[in-house]
Order: structure tokens, then C-alpha cells, then sequence
């Protein structure tokens, strides 16, 4: 596969959020607004690319019976660097993100990527695949993210300045007051539906371009 | 021959180990140098915001002591909502006493117990309360919460003379507080322990104020 190629699977053919519905926990979980989507959609694309490239790094060298409990350690390090690292620097995010950060280490697709790919490739391309997968991953964290954070509370990107600072504070886009949003939108089961929309969408498109996913 | 085959397996048995003591011990120390890298961070960033929440009820009024540094402990399970000893801070204005900080309980809310901080100054007037914690229904209880609406402000202001004790209640039980659409259970838990809170401030506050600062029991 040709770099291209890499990330066109990554995004578009083998979506890991719409085609292999993996790590659907966190992403149910924190798509309730624009800022948590984005931030926890970067943090985990940041730690796939790094986890890919150590898992390309070292994998070969490693005796089967270990490898998986090595890649279990590397990511779990990496995860808990991105944690204090945003808990020093994004406070507020990282108070919004709560338990699904440190969780970024059970979310199948980070060991998968290592495990299936990464472990039997060169690192330039490992360090590809983790961006494109990671890619996918964010933008589908962002699609329903926005989807149900202007649904639900009519806002979108209100709390971006968790993210990105201060300077941002009050600069969301508002089409009509809280009171009026649709709660369910917020609530777990609009999270399903929003995602069932979406995976329908996407279905149809992947259709219309003659690539059956 | 079959030595042989107990020893390879032995020593991959071995080899495998030691490949995975070296890459947790090298985890293990990147994690413990990212650890002090941002600790004096992240002390910092826990210490403004808790102080942040703590000025947030305490509407403005002038003080130049640590908040955080000048607290006592009280336990008062009927009237302050919870068994655990309570944090009470205080602020003070060269060296007088100007107000204090309770973080009472609300131990009656529809979905368990509501974290409250009640600011009130010397006179016992409240000079604002903050919801900290809840579990109150999504929509309808949480507008408790000072982002989702501006019922929480309704409190400032207030004392035990203002409304008198027996109107420290929701509209709806004959009282001068707004209840919340679609919910009544969760403002009436935060009137009462409102009301608690100042009810125990009233009868402590000579000890509140004079009590020195001492660390969490």
C-alpha cells in the first residue's frame, strides 16, 4: 500500500469509528461537545501514531508470548504522558475528559493498530497508518460531536477555550438557547442514533463511490 | 536431548521476562520523568482552580489571606448533610474576619448527594452558593448547575431575616424560592441545606471565625 492508500483506508475505507466500530466507548461517551470530541480525538491520534511507531520499533524483536503485554506497557506509558501532560496544560479539558483519557488505554483500536500492523512494518509507515486511523478516529469524534452538541444545547464549540485558551472564551457559534435543545441528543441513546445515522451515511457514500466497506 | 529442550524453553522462558521487566522499567522511568516535569503544573492549575471556585462565592468581597491555607473542620452530620468532616474556609481582611466558605452537603437530592459551597459573610448574609457536585437528571435537576441556568444566584443576598425561616422553602411549599421546571426534588435538597448551612453558621459563628487553621483530620 502507497502512503495514500494508507490514509485513504485509515479515513475513509477501514474508518475505525465507522467500519470497524472500534473504541465506540469513548466515543459515545465523550462526543457530548465540539471541545471534548476534539480534544480526546487528538489525544488519541497522538498516542496511535507514537504507539505504532514503537510497536514498529521493537515489535520484531520480541518474543510472541510478550508482545502483546509489551505493547499493553508502551501505550499505558504514552497514555499516561498525554494525561499529566494535559492535566499540567488544559486543565479545564482535562477535568471534562475525566475517566476516558486514562481509558484511551483500553481502546482496542491503539493495541490492535500495534498488534496487526505496526509489529510487521518499517516505522515510516506505521507512523502513517497511525495517523491516518487516528484521523478517521477524530473526524468521526467530531461529526457526532457537533452533530450533538448543536442538537442538544444549540451551541457549537462553546468550550473550546478549554482547549485552546482563554482567548477563546465566549467565541462558539450559538443558533438558539440551551433550553431549547434537544436533550436526548446529549443522553446515551441520541449518542446510537447519531451513530447509526452517521455509519448509514457513510455507508451510502462508500456505495455511491463503488466501494462496498 | 530432552535436557536440552527444558533448558531452551527455560532460558526463552527467561528471555521473555527480562524483555518485559526492561520495557516496563523503561515505561516506568519516562512516566516518572513526564511525572516531575509537570507537577509543579499541575499543583498550580488544581490550586487556582480550587480557588477559583472558592472567590466564585464569595462575591467580590475584600480579603488578603490564603483561602486555601486558612481552614477549619467542623462535623455536623443533621445540619450540614454529611458525616465526613466539613472544610470550612475563611477570609479574612487584615487579620478581621470578613466571611466564610461552607462546603456543605445536600444529602436529599433526587440522584444522591449535592456538593454545595455556601459563601456568607460575617453578618450571615449569603454572598453566593455553587453547586460543586451532582447527580441530578440531565435537563431538568442540573439547572442547579451555574452554566445551565441563574436559579443558584437566587440565593444571594438572602439570610435567615430575609425571607424569615418558615418562607426558606420552594414556591411550591409555600416558601420564597423558585423551584425548577420539571423538577422539585433537587432545588428543594439545595434550599434546605442552604438554609442548614446557615442555621449552623448562626449558631458557630463566633468558633467559625476564631478557630485556627488546622490540617484535614
Amino acid at each position: 500500500m502507497t502512503t495514500l492508500a494508507l490514509l485513504r483506508n485509515g479515513i475513509r475505507d477501514n474508518n475505525p469509528g465507522l467500519v470497524q466500530l472500534l473504541g465506540l466507548c469513548p466515543l459515545l461517551a465523550v462526543s457530548t461537545s465540539l471541545a471534548s470530541g476534539l480534544g480526546l480525538g487528538l489525544a488519541t491520534l497522538a498516542v496511535l501514531v507514537a504507539s505504532n511507531a514503537c510497536a514498529a520499533l521493537i515489535g520484531r524483536h520480541l518474543p510472541s508470548e510478550v508482545r502483546l503485554g509489551v505493547f499493553v506497557v508502551t501505550i499505558a506509558g504514552l497514555v499516561t504522558g498525554v494525561e499529566l501532560a494535559m492535566a499540567a496544560w488544559r486543565p479545564g479539558l482535562h477535568a471534562a475528559l475525566g475517566i476516558f483519557l486514562p481509558l484511551i488505554v483500553t481502546n482496542c483500536l491503539v493495541l490492535a493498530r500495534a498488534e496487526s500492523f505496526a509489529a510487521r512494518e518499517p516505522v515510516g509507515r506505521a507512523v502513517v497508518d497511525g495517523a491516518a486511523m487516528g484521523t478517521g478516529f477524530l473526524l468521526v469524534l467530531l461529526t457526532l460531536s457537533a452533530a450533538r452538541e448543536l442538537i442538544g444545547r444549540g451551541s457549537l464549540g462553546a468550550e473550546l477555550h478549554l482547549l485552546v485558551g482563554n482567548a477563546a472564551w465566549g467565541h462558539g457559534l450559538r443558533l438558539f438557547d440551551a433550553r431549547h435543545g434537544v436533550l436526548i441528543a446529549l443522553l446515551p441513546p441520541g449518542a446510537f442514533i447519531l451513530l447509526g445515522l452517521t455509519l448509514a451515511l457513510h455507508n451510502a457514500l462508500q456505495q455511491r463511490v463503488g466501494i462496498q466497506a | 536431548m530432552d535436557t536440552g529442550r527444558a533448558e531452551s524453553a527455560m532460558w526463552r522462558g527467561l528471555r521473555s521476562a527480562l524483555i518485559l521487566t526492561a520495557v516496563t522499567t523503561v515505561a516506568f522511568g519516562l512516566v516518572v520523568l513526564v511525572h516531575e516535569a509537570t507537577r509543579a503544573r499541575i499543583v498550580a492549575s488544581e490550586r487556582a482552580s480550587r480557588v477559583a471556585q472558592l472567590e466564585a462565592v464569595l462575591g467580590g468581597i475584600a480579603h488578603d489571606n490564603d483561602l486555601l491555607a486558612d481552614v477549619t473542620y467542623v462535623h455536623d452530620p443533621a445540619l450540614l448533610g454529611t458525616t465526613r468532616p466539613v472544610p470550612v474556609y475563611r477570609a479574612r481582611h487584615k487579620g478581621r474576619p470578613a466571611a466564610v466558605v461552607i462546603a456543605a452537603v445536600a444529602p436529599d437530592g433526587y440522584a444522591g448527594s449535592i456538593r454545595l459551597l455556601v459563601g456568607i459573610d460575617g453578618a450571615g448574609t449569603i454572598l453566593g452558593v455553587r453547586v460543586v457536585s451532582h447527580h441530578e437528571t440531565p435537563g431538568l435537576g442540573d439547572a442547579i448547575e451555574e452554566r445551565k441556568s441563574d436559579w443558584i444566584h437566587g440565593f444571594t443576598g438572602r439570610s435567615l431575616v430575609d425571607p424569615p425561616p418558615e418562607r426558606w422553602k420552594v414556591r411550591k411549599d409555600g416558601g420564597d424560592f423558585d423551584q425548577l421546571t420539571g423538577a422539585t426534588v433537587t432545588p428543594r435538597a439545595v434550599v434546605r441545606a442552604v438554609s442548614a448551612t446557615l442555621v449552623y453558621f448562626e449558631q458557630h459563628r463566633a468558633e467559625l471565625l476564631a478557630a485556627p487553621a488546622t490540617m484535614p483530620p
